[in-house]
């Protein structure tokens, strides 16, 4: 049941995948960024079945949720409709799929040749509890600096969409 | 793929496949806006790469490790696409092939 589960999340992730990167139907920007919510929400379905139950919801919440408003905010904001026209350069389009695919098949076969998984009996559960004991005690500091980070990247982008750059 | 029982590997199988098809996103568009949707893609790889690792290896700090991931991700994007509308307000393009300045 479980594995049937598997399947289905993963061709949900990768079908999706592949049509945030080439869509046959159309060039619009706002598609890939629909198929990128529906990507991202079946890899929380992964999540799920890899029993970090927290993560899931996180990715729900912030990738799906905040950063693809942000995204969809943007390109309503900037005007695209050129893309829609431009067509894909074909020896481009040749010479990226050859390399990539070789990328693709060597990492595939060292996965393949490499004997990891060989633990069947997985234990550990990414509730949020586990996780939360972890945050607020091994991992106070970095959890306090990345807080920092978020108000650093907050003032710049304040900065950034100020009328007049200097 | 032969239908054995799911473990560490097909995970990382669907790992590595999304993970390059972000490279072949940032490789064929010329789009900023679709070429960094592909980032994303990418991130979102290695993510789903370290939560298989920690539940097969029953070590939670992979977790931990997806969960700041996530947050400087969020950080990352609002600052690039920043970027992305201060350029297209500029040269009011979001084309690479446009954005040629520092060419020699």
């Amino acid at each position: 049941m479980q594995d049937a589960f598997f399947y289905l999340f993963a061709a949900l992730t990768l079908l999706c995948g592949v049509l945030v990167v080439w869509n046959p139907f159309s060039r619009n920007p706002v598609t890939s960024a629909m198929f990128l919510v529906l990507t991202i929400a079946s890899m929380a379905g992964l999540f799920v079945l890899l029993h970090a139950f927290f993560l899931a919801a996180v990715q729900v919440l912030v990738y799906a949720g905040a950063v693809m408003v942000l995204f969809l905010f943007v390109i309503m904001l900037l005007d695209l409709k050129e893309e829609t026209r431009r067509k894909l350069n074909r020896f481009g389009l040749a010479a990226g799929v050859i390399s990539v695919g070789a990328l693709a098949g060597i990492i595939i076969l060292t996965i393949g040749k490499s004997g990891v998984g060989a633990n069947l009996n997985p234990q550990v559960e990414g509730s949020t509890r586990s996780l939360g004991k972890m945050l607020f005690t091994q991992y106070l500091l970095p959890f306090e600096v990345v807080s920092v980070l978020l108000l650093v990247a907050m003032v710049g982008v304040i900065l950034l969409s100020k009328k007049d750059l200097k | 793929m032969s239908l054995t029982p799911v473990g560490l590997e097909h995970y990382l199988v669907v790992s590595a496949a999304l993970f390059c098809l972000g490279v072949l996103g940032v490789i064929l568009r010329r789009n900023l806006i679709v070429m960094y949707m592909s980032l994303e893609l990418m991130l979102n790889a290695a993510n789903l790469a370290l939560v298989a690792f920690s539940r097969f290896n029953n070590d939670l700090n992979g977790q931990v490790m997806v969960f700041f991931i996530i947050t400087v991700a969020a950080a990352e994007v609002a600052v690039g696409l920043a970027l992305i509308v201060a350029l297209y307000r500029k040269r009011q393009t979001a084309h690479v092939e446009n954005l040629t300045t520092m060419k020699l």
